[in-house]
């Protein structure tokens, strides 16, 4: 079972927050096919949120055919999103990890290190992006 | 489309003090609604002629198809917290349960039972010795357990201490995702709502100033950040709110398509800077009349 979390100053919308979390716990394998979501008075009662906003999130993700509703059940998971570069995590994280102790070193603070993360992650992007217009 | 609560150009006064006007809404079952505004906007006025503790001087008002409190059944639909959330000091938890079975022709005692055994009150304990946060957990159990189709709160947690508010209204919620009971609750606190409404109603010096599907108004307000221009119209749009300084104007438009001006930086805007918006919007608009009188 997975617990939901809320950034309200995030300015995802909640209902997205919270599909967003569903599609992450599916792709690194901590839900698994059969696997049954919280229900739905679980997340309000634990997140005081809107009844509708946990309905939505998983009206969308049934949509998007990962999840089904089994009346008087509950709604459980039909695919995961894990393919075969779950195997990369591994290794991936590892060298991640090193890079944080570098930046640690290199005196960075933690609002530094994510800002830089982010302005070359969307750099790159935008980079990888126009590289496949031209192709 | 159903209404739980419908207002035809609803009005209170008080002598010659105006409580609420022209109130015209369509509030829609099946939604959390939150009203809010600044103190003394005519929020409880408009409660209390919802739950019919108050009848209207101009206009009128139905609430699930019918006048308030117009017999025992219609009593029996709704469910109230008022503002303060009242309850006998000198009664035990377990004994104001007996009475709302007694007094409540649906009461559902698993319900009632269910609530207090969450939010961890000591049903030996009488109810003027809990704390505010219990009180207000003690009120909901009883507005809950009546298995009203609408249930109606005052500023149920203006008074608590931040983790009592969070306990109640998970509380709320938690009630709402149960019974499937359309809610309404008022606060002047934009942050507790944010969570937990979503549709909105924002009243102003006792009129509504804006009713809506809270991501429709998200959707459909944008600000716009640019050089400084002073006859501040954009077609298409609505300007709510206008900021100046020396080279800059700040706009809140409300367009219900994309404002697609390269002069304009084209911002969204989050709930509770909506909500102030508006509110100052009428705060500016109505002081030159304060200034006349």
């Amino acid at each position: 079972m997975i617990e939901f979390l809320l950034h309200p100053g995030s300015g995802v919308s909640p209902y997205l927050q919270i599909v967003q979390q569903v599609r992450q716990a599916l792709r690194l394998g901590l839900l698994r096919e059969g696997d049954r979501l919280p229900t739905i008075k679980t997340v309000v009662a634990q997140l005081a949120i809107n009844p509708n906003t946990v309905l939505k999130a998983y009206r969308e993700l049934e949509h998007e055919g990962l999840v089904a509703p089994r009346p008087g059940a509950g709604t459980f998971v039909l695919r995961t999103l894990a393919d075969d570069t779950v195997t990369a995590h591994d290794p991936l994280r590892a060298d991640l990890r090193a890079w944080l102790d570098q930046a640690w070193q290199a005196g960075l603070d933690d609002d530094s290190i994510e800002a830089l993360f982010w302005t070359t992650f969307r750099v790159a992007r935008r980079e990888a992006g126009s590289k496949e217009d031209v192709a | 489309m159903t209404a739980v609560v419908r207002a035809q150009g609803l009005g209170k006064r008080y002598g010659r003090r105006r409580a609420l006007s022209e109130c015209t809404v369509d509030i829609p079952a099946g939604r959390v609604v939150g009203l809010v505004g600044p103190n003394g906007a005519g929020k409880t006025t408009l409660l209390r002629l919802a739950v019919g503790q108050l009848t209207p001087t101009t206009g009128s008002i139905e609430v699930l198809g019918g006048r308030p409190a117009a017999d025992a059944a219609q009593l029996s639909r709704v469910g109230y917290v008022a503002q303060s959330t009242p309850v006998y000091s000198g009664l035990t938890v377990e004994e104001h349960l007996m009475l709302g079975d007694r007094l409540n022709p649906r009461w559902d005692m698993r319900i009632a039972r269910d609530r207090i055994e969450s939010a961890g009150l000591d049903s030996r304990q009488r109810a003027g010795r809990l704390s505010g946060g219990q009180r207000a957990q003690l009120a909901l159990a009883l507005a809950v357990a009546k298995r009203p189709d609408l249930l109606i709160l005052d500023e149920p947690v203006s008074a608590l201490d931040p983790l009592a508010r969070r306990e109640f209204l998970s509380g709320l919620m938690e009630s709402a995702a149960d019974t499937g009971a359309s809610v309404v609750v008022s606060s002047h606190v934009v942050g507790d709502l944010e969570r937990i409404c979503d549709y909105l109603m924002i009243l102003v010096a006792s009129r509504v100033r804006l009713a809506g599907d809270i991501d429709e108004l998200l959707a459909s307000h944008h600000q716009l950040i640019g050089p400084r221009r002073d006859p501040t119209t954009l077609p298409g749009a609505e300007v709510i709110t206008a900021r100046h300084t020396e080279r800059q104007t700040t706009l809140l438009v409300r367009a219900q398509r994309p404002v697609d001006d390269p002069a304009w930086t084209v911002a969204e805007i989050g709930l509770e800077d909506l909500v102030l918006a508006y509110m100052k919007a009428d705060a500016a608009s109505l002081s030159p009349m304060e200034v006349l009188r």
